[in-house]
């Protein structure tokens, strides 16, 4: 089915709208990313994203990217929210090796992870195949949402999905030694990798830090296993989907205490006979009121998990 | 002469027009949407005693995030002798989503429906007087949710769970919850046809009924309520009994049972 947008285009079209005389200039503030890679470790850069939820002010800029240097350019992890952030990043990077980005992998199907996909398209953009199919499957509804929360900023962009399946275990991308692990809870697929050479780990979504989790896809106990499985790594650096670098692990302890507090205060709602507006209005902790996104997030995770979750609590009456 | 009497028709003709689109009580909408007045008359009968009143309050999250179930709060219990809580919407193909009619409950009401578009949401209160008492708030929404087809399909095994009822009773919160499995098909998807779940009865042991809902297609998929009594007046089980417009009946017996 088209989106709603490639509808509107195709009426526009029909109408001629290309032969009108030339619309009158308005003057605008252009929307423009600032973005600034900044070293981590020998050979690896973070562009880190604001730790709010997209909004017309931060252009959806709200993700992590990062940068490794590969044999014959740079590698980025996550491509960000738009067509614009894409064509940012490829300028901001180009100073840090001439050739540019030589490759890019995506962590999951989310739109601010995916959407600058388009300006690296002649180059393998790789992802878990469930991740592949996932972004064929929901960009057009993404787009769609994306166009409504950020208006401008997202002018030109259509969802590009990866081009290429990778499996798990020992990968070389672009010269680069990777360990893929391929994991979800997050989304049906979540891919983390180890940087061989440094040991850093870079989560996409499993991990959030200082930001609020996000849950629209999520299944918190595949999401836990998957914490598990990352924290038996003791990888000495995270770099997370949301919220700064991380040297002592602190974004995958509190995920898990946030994904935890969430899962528990969603069964105590339905077991006292709360609904959504009730559950919403409830006091966040102190530690995670302090999250960005909040509550806004929570409110979301509530429209999210809450109608599962009470069915599974209350009783059968019939 | 001839131009008197054209601009005479004219002035006949506008009049009819204003008389068709004006209530007879025209109100100042807090949130100037451009549908109310047409409801105000189509959806509770242009009544003759009608005000916006702060007392109803009708809770909701500012923006939907999933258009396929968006939860309501309302709650009317400031206004004595409440008889009829009428829930609508004032832009979506089919505006009206419920009538309540709390009887012995509180008139207080928690449900889910599906959205259209952004929205005014409004619960109109009818009191035994016949005076209408009207309260609402705004919701921004990405849209599309009446006109897709209902989840359930992507099951199979969705009729046999046709009309199964999860819920209980919480004596001491005076709550009675309830979920209702049931595609709520509003008609608006291509090739599928109006399939809702059209009136819900709570009854005590006597059989004396304590409260009523008379639900319209915009109720979410699965409805969801929570009714709301006085704790000291709380019927020990609350017989549930209902009809959709397919003939099947939906009975079940809500209980402070924690597990059955």
């Amino acid at each position: 089915m088209p989106s709603r947008r490639a509808l509107l285009a195709g009426a526009a079209a029909g109408l001629g709208l290309a032969a009108l005389p030339a619309a009158p200039v308005f003057a605008q503030a252009k929307l423009r990313y600032d973005l600034a890679p900044r070293p981590v470790l020998p050979g690896i850069w973070m562009v880190e994203g604001v730790t709010d939820y997209f909004d017309k002010v931060n252009g959806g800029a709200i993700v992590n990217c990062a940068v490794l240097q590969g044999q014959s350019g740079l590698i980025l992890i996550d491509s960000g929210p738009s067509r614009r952030y894409g064509e940012a990043l490829a300028a901001t990077l180009r100073p840090l090796d001439l050739r540019g980005v030589s490759a890019v992998v995506n962590t999951h199907h989310h739109p601010d992870h995916f959407f600058g996909n388009q300006v690296f398209v002649d180059r393998p953009i790789l992802a878990l195949g469930q991740t592949l199919e996932a972004a064929r499957r929901d960009g057009d509804a993404f787009a769609d949402n994306m166009y409504r929360l950020l208006g401008d900023w997202m002018r030109g962009t259509e969802p590009v999905p990866p081009n290429t399946a990778l499996d798990g275990g020992e990968v070389t991308i672009d010269g680069r030694r990777f360990t893929a692990l391929p994991l979800g809870g997050h989304t049906e697929a979540d891919l983390a990798l180890v940087d061989v050479e440094t040991g850093l780990l870079i989560t996409g979504d499993l991990a959030f830090l200082d930001r609020a989790p996000t849950t629209p896809h999520a299944d918190l106990a595949r999401w836990q296993e998957a914490l598990t499985t990352l924290e038996g790594l003791g990888a000495p650096a995270v770099l997370p989907g949301h919220g700064p670098f991380d040297r002592t692990g602190a974004a995958l302890r509190q995920t898990r205490a946030y994904l935890s507090w969430l899962d528990e205060t969603l069964h105590d709602a339905a077991r006292t006979g709360l609904d959504m507006v009730e559950v919403m209005d409830l006091p966040l902790p102190e530690e995670f009121a302090a999250m960005g996104a909040q509550p806004q997030e929570f409110h979301r995770s509530v429209a999210h998990l809450f109608p599962g979750v009470e069915r599974a609590v209350l009783p059968r009456a019939n | 002469m001839f131009r008197y009497g054209l601009s005479l028709c004219a002035t006949l003709l506008a009049g009819a027009a204003l008389a068709a689109d004006t209530p007879q009580v025209p109100l100042d909408d807090p949130f100037a949407s451009g549908m109310w007045e047409d409801h105000q008359i189509a959806i509770l009968g242009d009544p003759a005693d009608i005000r916006f009143d702060d007392r109803v309050r009708v809770f909701a999250p500012a923006a939907a995030e999933d258009a396929f179930h968006v939860p309501l709060l309302i709650d009317a219990t400031a206004i004595p002798d409440v008889e009829e809580i009428v829930v609508t919407a004032d832009y979506g193909p089919i505006p009206k989503i419920l009538s309540y009619f709390p009887g012995e409950a509180q008139a207080k009401l928690a449900l889910r429906f599906k959205i259209d578009q952004a929205t005014a949401v409004r619960a109109s209160v009818r009191t035994k007087s016949g005076s209408w008492h009207v309260g609402g708030t705004l919701i921004d929404a990405a849209g599309g949710g009446c006109t897709a087809p209902a989840q359930a399909y992507a099951s199979d095994d969705w009729e046999e769970k046709l009309g199964e009822i999860h819920g209980r009773l919480w004596a001491a919160t005076g709550r009675a919850r309830l979920i209702v499995d049931h595609p709520m098909d509003t008609g608006l998807a291509d090739g599928i046809p109006v399939f809702i779940i059209r009136d819900l009865s709570f009854t005590n042991d006597a059989g004396q009924e304590l409260a009523r809902l008379a639900l319209s297609e915009p109720v979410n998929e699965d409805p969801a309520f929570t009714l709301y009594f006085d704790p000291a007046r709380m019927p020990p089980l609350l017989h549930v009994s209902g009809r959709d417009n397919n003939g099947n009946r939906i009975a079940g017996t809500l209980t402070g049972e924690e597990v059955n």
